[in-house]
């Protein structure tokens, strides 16, 4: 239990996944702009790397490691990925309407996206079990979305501010990640 | 001819993948805490353009619309496991040092991006040159923002020892934060530079929504 709470922990705070680790830049900077495409976005983060994590670390042990296919690990992982997706936006959107109607157009730019594939390789190079698999995909879910939230709220205030021409849009997006990065950096010594 | 020159050099500066379309920001940030393994993810990646770019550009006729991109996924992924194993055999200490994002070089967007935009669209010859043209240009950013890093960071450049003797470097630079913050001033500093340039030939920025211009969904692009 204990072991399960410091992924948990640490997949937020001491490595957040977008802001230490650098994997899901790209959504985090397109879709921070206001709070409620956040949530979405979120929602379906945590939600796709849940079941990708799960789905991905079984085909790598019951099929490539169980027949000495390991150097197929990229090519099977972005297959499996993309086709659970495609597989969850169908069923969602004839099981939960109004489930899809709110995450579903997220579902598929997370698809081809460095967080998922980048959790699902993290978890067989760490040696996680099933279980510990699927706690980081959603310990990494909820760091994207702690960042993303917080980021949402900075942005909306840089709304109001005087930016210089050339520093507007991206780089004084990415210099107010700079800062958030750095505060995130506080929380390193959590668990020593 | 001029039409194949300037399919070459659109990549390096023009439409400089990482500094004006913004994309592919993951490794960008990531690996640049060196110029060195800048420069190895800048041609690693280059390999796999340059590869999936000709083959998809082979294959353009033959693959059907409503699978094109499962299917160029799979040859890109094909690739990037071939570039994979070459490292993992001839540069070990690279694959060590890179890690995990050599295998996410498959969900880079700025291969993902040429494949759709003008692989598919074009001939072999342009698709290759257009491949060339854009891995200069990202390598270039990447070991330009690697030696920034490394220089201020750790007082070295592709590991010469330059001014670690004399002072204390400022380690925040090759931490998380400093790889936002370098990043951030170097586009800046283009857009500064790109000012003057005519308002018609200036691209736009595509960013998270040329991922989503990748044809990944196309009810994505109402989220902008």
């Amino acid at each position: 239990m204990r072991e399960i709470l410091i992924i948990i922990v640490s997949a937020i705070l001491v490595e957040n996944f977008v802001l230490i680790k650098f994997l899901g830049i790209c959504p985090f900077l397109g879709v921070s702009k206001n709070m409620s495409s956040a949530l979405g976005m979120s929602a379906a983060v945590v939600f796709v790397m849940a079941i990708a994590s799960g789905a991905t670390w079984l085909v790598n042990e019951y099929l490539l490691v169980r027949y000495e296919l390991e150097y197929l690990q990229t090519i099977t992982f972005i297959l499996v990925i993309a086709a659970l997706v495609q597989f969850v936006e169908i069923v969602l959107k004839k099981t939960l309407p109004a489930l899809y109607k709110s995450l579903g157009i997220y579902l598929p730019l997370i698809t081809t996206n460095c967080a998922v594939l980048g959790v699902s390789l993290l978890n067989i190079e760490r040696d996680y079990n099933f279980v510990q698999s699927v706690v980081y995909g959603i310990g990494a879910g909820l760091g994207f979305t702690v960042a993303l939230l917080l980021f949402s709220g900075v942005r909306e205030k840089l709304e109001m501010c005087d930016i210089p021409k050339s520093l507007r849009g991206l780089p004084i997006t990415l210099i107010a990640a700079a800062l958030v990065s750095l505060a995130f950096f506080g929380f390193k010594g959590l668990f020593s | 001819m001029s039409n194949a020159v300037k399919t070459l050099t659109n990549g390096i500066i023009r439409e400089n993948p990482t500094l004006r379309l913004v994309l592919g920001t993951c490794p960008t940030l990531a690996v640049t805490t060196s110029a060195l393994y800048g420069l190895g993810m800048g041609i690693s990646t280059t390999v796999v353009l340059l590869g999936s770019n000709i083959v998809i550009s082979l294959l353009r006729k033959v693959i059907p619309d409503k699978v094109r991109i499962p299917a160029y996924i799979t040859i890109i992924a094909g690739f990037v496991t071939i570039v994979q194993l070459l490292l993992k055999a001839y540069v070990p200490a690279l694959d060590e040092a890179l890690g995990i994002y050599i295998p996410l070089i498959v969900v880079n967007c700025i291969i993902l991006a040429r494949a759709e935009m003008f692989a598919s669209k074009n001939n072999v010859l342009l698709s290759a040159l257009d491949a060339i043209g854009m891995g200069i240009g990202f390598t270039l950013a990447l070991v330009v923002m690697g030696s920034i890093r490394e220089i201020i960071g750790n007082g070295t450049w592709f590991g010469i020892n330059l001014t670690s003797d004399l002072i204390d470097p400022a380690v925040v630079m090759i931490l998380p934060p400093g790889g936002f913050f370098v990043f951030g001033l170097m586009i800046a500093l283009i857009n500064k530079l790109t000012e003057k340039m005519d308002k018609k030939q200036a691209p736009e920025a595509a960013g998270c929504g040329g991922c989503a211009a990748c044809g990944m969904c196309h009810n994505a692009e109402n989220l902008r």
